[in-house]
């Protein structure tokens, strides 16, 4: 076995282990000093991304692997169920992991110049890299008591970074509404989680989703479960903490709390797809569950979607608007989700157009967490420019900016012109996607999507017009372009948006498709745990 | 008789609901801090409940007593529920711990605990 080989096969524990070792490796390094601290976290991420990459080539060659810690197999002898943890990896496991390690090197680059003048940024580095971690761990690992720890540590981690302006109101308000909803988010999965133990023997997602019966306690567990990662990735009902967290914490910790509420997304799509995968169409009710899910997402996506758009609308404070928008993209991605399990409970008889049409919403959707992700972080960063150059974030007091920093500018329109879904930014394409296939399954919901969308130009046009352009505003006359690591961020993000507008062929054939069949087949997930059954 | 074996998982339904009715309707933060610790006591004596196992033995094979080791080895406990019990509790320290510091830092700024005169003023 040559060394790549044994990379390649050890690459899921170190893609976790390597963030971790380095995250309490900084407070020692940094030491030194800072630039070789910065340097040596930023290389470490780099090599993490290295294994990413390894893994995903691996994965997308060879089907789902799985990494059994502490022995080579999954049954130890005279066991008939999975009592290791192991992580298992899909084509659903490496899309998220490529945008989470993306998100986590250019957040570290973004920190560089943005949070020079802070104190205490070991610390910080540290917590940003436990982050990365426990969202890789959320994403790889294929048991659910380990996706309970990782979540839990995602939701420490968070908090104590939305914190990180201590001296501020807000954000300690953010951080603590964001950690009594979190952790009573992952509470509700505990108990979910001890449901399904108690009756199935088991913690293995596989094994679960082989045995699952869908009782009555089933359907509570699955109300648990999507009730507390709808929380944690911020739905309708319960998405008072996001915009709160995000605009009040600093431009570089937001834009890694996207992926952190990415992962809450993903583990939903777990549940849903994986764990209820083959109970969807079950046919001992009046109707297929998996319709009454599917209105339900929907119906919870758009009111996102409304929420998001309007109270983005009515404010007057530029991160506050951001963070709205975010909440409105979370909302596209429920209802594409939504559409696709209608479209699945709808096509059963004799109506295969209808899971043509679940089956593109449903790459739209997964398609528009890496374009969301990048979108809404690109306005992210630029809104964390505006304010290391102004120290502002209302609008009534910006204005003229355009004048003295023109790079910011050209991103903030790419940005913009992305989020709200106009060609040829990457938005455009998951969008459309998910506008034509709605259309099919009803044409209210891609006219309500497309409408929400217009409107979100209107708000990223009006923020536009009064922080960039119009007159110079006197006490900003002296205002600088922001330093060049800040820039390369940003320009990296916006390089990614044009590349991918371009180009969607290239992600969705090659990421995205396998993404979603990934997610629809739940039987070969569980056959290789649980073997041929 | 099977109602008095009920009792844990009718305490555990009764924990979690007085921690979710103080975390909704308690006005101060200390108080609703200690919703979520209630519910998180609840879920754990939930996990703690499910292990038990009448009869069983606690699985450390070397002090088993004898005749368990040879007739009945499938009476040993597997430990799982009590391990993510443990689990839980230590992560559950960490939570409450974050959770008083920040309230220590919200008293400072704001001068009260009272969630009415916390929210800011935009809102």
């Amino acid at each position: 076995m040559n060394w790549f080989e044994l990379i390649t096969l050890h690459s899921p524990p170190l893609i976790v282990a390597v963030p971790l070792l380095t995250a309490f490796l900084t407070p020692l390094v940094s030491k030194i000093n800072e630039i070789v601290r910065n340097l040596f976290v930023l290389i470490m991420l780099c090599i993490t991304g290295l294994l990413v990459l390894i893994l995903g080539y691996d994965v997308l060659t060879n089907g789902i692997r799985t990494y059994v810690f502490g022995g080579g197999a999954p049954l130890p002898s005279g066991m008939n169920i999975p009592v290791r943890i192991m992580f298992e990896i899909d084509s659903m496991t490496i899309f998220m992991v490529i945008i989470t390690i993306i998100l986590a090197i250019i957040c570290i680059l973004y920190s560089w110049s943005f949070m020079k003048d802070q104190d205490g940024l070991d610390k910080y580095y540290t917590i940003i890299l436990l982050l990365v971690t426990s969202i890789f761990g959320m994403e790889l690992t294929g048991d659910l008591f380990n996706f309970f720890v990782f979540l839990e540590i995602s939701c420490i981690t968070s908090c104590a970074l939305i914190a990180f302006y201590v001296h501020k109101k807000e954000s300690l308000d953010a951080a603590f509404k964001y950690i009594v909803i979190s952790s009573i988010g992952a509470l509700f999965i505990l108990f979910a989680i001890g449901l399904l133990y108690a009756q199935y023997n088991a913690l293995n997602m596989a094994t679960i989703a082989n045995a699952i019966q869908f009782t009555f306690f089933d359907k509570i567990v699955l109300v648990l479960l999507v009730t507390g990662l709808a929380m944690k990735s911020g739905l309708a009902p319960m998405h008072m903490w996001l915009p709160d967290a995000y605009s009040s914490s600093p431009a570089s910790v937001t834009f890694i709390l996207v992926g952190a509420t990415l992962a809450g997304l993903y583990g939903g799509l777990r549940v849903i797809f994986t764990i209820y995968g083959n109970q969807l169409l079950n046919t001992g009710f009046t109707f297929y569950p998996g319709l009454l899910i599917g209105i339900i997402i929907t119906t919870l996506g758009v009111l996102s979607i409304f929420i998001g758009v309007f109270m983005a609308l009515k404010r007057s404070d530029f991160k506050k608007m951001i963070a709205y928008t975010a909440v409105a993209e979370i909302g596209y991605m429920f209802l594409a989700i939504g559409s696709y399990l209608i479209g699945l409970a709808l096509s059963v008889p004799d109506n295969p157009q209808m899971l043509v049409a679940g089956t593109y919403a449903l790459k739209g959707g997964l398609f528009h967490i890496l374009n969301d992700a990048l979108d809404i972080g690109l306005l992210f960063l630029v809104a964390g420019a505006v304010y290391y150059a102004t120290k502002q974030t209302s609008l009534n007091s910006l204005g003229g900016l355009a004048r003295n920093m023109k790079y910011t500018t050209i991103f903030f329109l790419i940005g913009l012109l992305a989020v709200s879904g106009m060609p040829p930014m990457n938005g455009f394409a998951s969008k459309l996607l998910i506008y034509q296939s709605t259309y099919q399954i009803s044409p209210i919901l891609s006219i309500i999507a497309i409408i929400c969308s217009i409107m979100l130009l209107a708000v990223f046009v009006k923020v536009f017009q009064s922080i960039f352009l119009g007159p110079e505003i006197p006490s900003l006359k002296n205002v600088k372009e922001v330093p060049k690591s800040m820039l390369a961020a940003m320009a990296l993000v916006a390089c990614i948006i044009i590349f991918i507008g371009l180009f969607p062929n290239i992600i969705i054939d090659n990421l995205v498709t396998p993404a979603a069949e990934a997610l629809q087949n739940t039987t070969s997930y569980i056959s290789t745990i649980v073997g041929g059954a | 008789m099977t109602m008095i074996f009920n009792i844990p998982f009718i305490a555990v339904v009764a924990m979690i609901f007085i921690g979710l009715y103080a975390v909704l309707f308690k006005r101060n933060l200390v108080k609703m801090v200690i919703g979520i610790s209630i519910i998180e006591s609840g879920v754990n004596l939930f996990l703690i409940t499910l292990g038990y196992r009448e009869g069983g033995v606690v699985p450390i094979f070397t002090s088993a007593p004898s005749e368990v080791v040879k007739n009945a080895p499938g009476s040993m406990v597997l430990p799982v529920p009590q391990a993510l019990t443990l689990t839980s509790i230590v992560i559950g320290v960490a939570v409450l711990a974050l959770m008083l510091s920040l309230i220590m830092h919200i008293y400072e700024h704001y001068g009260t605990l009272d969630v009415r005169k916390i929210r800011g003023p935009e809102e």
